[in-house]
């Protein structure tokens, strides 16, 4: 089953140049995709190849110029119940308590009070932060706070999750740590996940296929099965099957950094 | 910690920020009473407190104190329905903001008391003119502020809405008005005490009651401990109003009280 068709997707931004002038900068170009209903797919590309604005797209959050995309076989519509999506910057409320948080989306959803309540709670459970149920995010530490913004995208019961580089910001133990979890809770379910990163590793340890994009203007350049065993522990990494891959991606990921720091060499 | 410790911690902490104000009520009684100062031109805090007590048991106290709370909390209150309400409007159109930008910084920047004559050619010697020279000197901070809050609103906090689909309203509800609530808070707390100074320009000209009206009158009849009284009774009604104001303010915004230690 097919969850989402990107068709020649094109996207486009207008800049202003040196000369005050205005120049097209091409984001997206031919950006060709088929994500499976239930799989974990990860973008991988340098820097500015346009893959967060392809998540923004999925999200509803941007538009795009050229092309189709279709989700469960319909149009991609702007605003739907459908879609979650956890950002780097956590995007939770300073003024809500962890709990309140949690409730948000379901607010949005419009589900009563009481059961919403109930909800949150088992989804905090999940993520095992129950304790903090009402502390507010800023008296929890960076790896908490994700765990609460996965937490509360979960509980909103999306068909489709959209993560933008949401480990980035977090240290290295937090991340290989929340990286395992992630899997932990998404074996149980299944929902199909959008995952943006710049991370080679993190992506062969989480995905059952990455997408490798090529320097902007962003396209899939070439999409690589993992075929990994699962559920995937930590250990994995030390594998061998996981070293090759490794080296694999690394190759086709090579050329593509060296070009986006050409150009912007030509640039400076 | 038990009641009766923190009480005890409360008194301290008091005493120590008192000590500013003790040593000067003392350099304030000693000064007159050795001759420093011509005691005709400065009463010293004992008379002013007897002047104090004086005029309250004339019932005069308690009447002007009322009028000037009454400018005040009237002018106040239609300043910070004005300025959230346009505030929000203008923050929340961009467009809007920045056509008007420059014309409010200038507003603002309008000296209410500059101000005065022209309301009272307008609206006349009375009650209105008041009203509206401590609505001019209150509303700008207070719709300035709205404004920046609600434009600040942190944008991935909206878009993480936008992308389960909430609408509009929603955003606007749950997102955009409790983002910008600490910074509203703020315009209303200055504008506070730029209406406790409003109104004593306000009640110097024209008036015949209020706290300003005293202390003029009393300084115009050489009545110099009242009109000492005068200006006490103005302080207190401007650390009244603080008060007031921001035991509302971290009522609505409890979840910041620990954020300075927190990170």
């Amino acid at each position: 089953m097919l969850k989402v068709r990107a068709d020649r997707v094109g996207r486009c931004f207008q800049i202003r140049n040196r000369q005050g002038g205005r120049d097209v900068l091409s984001v997206l170009d031919d950006f060709n995709l088929d994500i499976r209903e239930g799989e974990f797919i990860s973008l991988l590309g340098p820097s500015g190849c346009g893959k967060s604005t392809f998540l923004n797209i999925l999200a509803g959050l941007d538009d795009f110029d050229q092309g189709s995309i279709l989700v469960d076989s319909e149009r991609l519509k702007k605003r739907n119940f459908d879609r979650g999506m956890v950002f780097q910057s956590y995007a939770l409320l300073p003024w809500r308590t962890v709990l309140q948080n949690l409730e948000i989306g379901l607010e949005i959803r419009r589900m009563p009070r009481r059961e919403r309540r109930e909800t949150a709670q088992r989804y905090l459970q999940l993520v095992g932060l129950s304790a903090f149920a009402h502390q507010y995010p800023h008296q929890l530490s960076g790896g908490m706070r994700q765990r609460v913004a996965i937490a509360r995208v979960l509980a909103y019961r999306p068909n489709l999750l959209l993560m933008d580089e949401p480990f980035a910001a977090l240290d290295a133990q937090t991340r290989e740590s929340l990286q395992i979890e992630l899997l932990r809770i998404w074996e149980a379910d299944k929902k199909t996940i959008v995952f943006v990163t710049h991370s080679i590793d993190e992506a062969i340890i989480l995905s059952d296929r990455v997408a490798i994009m090529t320097a902007r203007p962003g396209r899939v350049k070439k999409i690589i099965d993992i075929n990994l065993p699962r559920p995937r522990s930590e250990d994995i990494r030390n594998s061998l099957e996981f070293a090759r891959i490794r080296q694999a991606v690394w190759l086709l990921i090579r050329d593509e950094v060296g070009k986006t720091e050409q150009s912007q060499r030509i640039r400076a | 910690m038990n009641w009766r410790g923190r009480l005890g911690r409360r008194l301290a902490n008091l005493g120590v920020r008192g000590i500013g104000l003790i040593l000067f009520l003392a350099l304030w009684e000693t000064a007159p009473r050795l001759g420093w100062v011509n005691s005709t031109y400065m009463s010293p805090p004992t008379g002013v407190a007897r002047a104090l007590y004086l005029l309250f048991l004339r019932g005069e106290l308690v009447a002007h104190f009322l009028i000037s709370l009454q400018r005040v909390v009237v002018g106040l209150f239609a300043s910070t329905l004005a300025g959230v309400f346009f505030g929000i409007f203008i923050g929340y159109f961009r467009r809007l903001e920045l056509y008007l930008d420059l014309l409010f910084q200038s507003f603002r920047q309008m000296s209410a008391f500059a101000l005065f004559p022209v309301f009272i050619l307008l609206f006349g010697l009375g009650e209105l003119s008041k009203t509206i020279i401590i609505f001019w000197a209150s509303l700008w901070p207070i719709l300035l502020n709205t404004c920046s809050g609600v434009k600040n609103a942190d944008p991935v906090l909206i878009r993480s809405a936008k992308s389960m689909g909430a609408s509009r309203s929603f955003i606007f509800r749950k997102i955009i008005l409790p983002a910008a609530a600490p910074e509203i808070f703020t315009g209303i707390r200055l504008g506070g005490s730029y209406c406790v100074m409003a109104v004593v320009a306000a009640e110097m000209i024209g008036a015949t009651s209020g706290l300003g009206y005293l202390v003029l009158y009393s300084q115009e009849t050489f009545s110099v401990a009242e009109m000492y009284a005068g200006i006490v009774s103005l302080a207190a009604l401007g650390l009244g109003l603080n008060f007031v104001l921001h035991a509302i303010e971290s009522r609505f915004t409890s979840w910041r009280r620990d954020i300075r230690t927190g990170e």
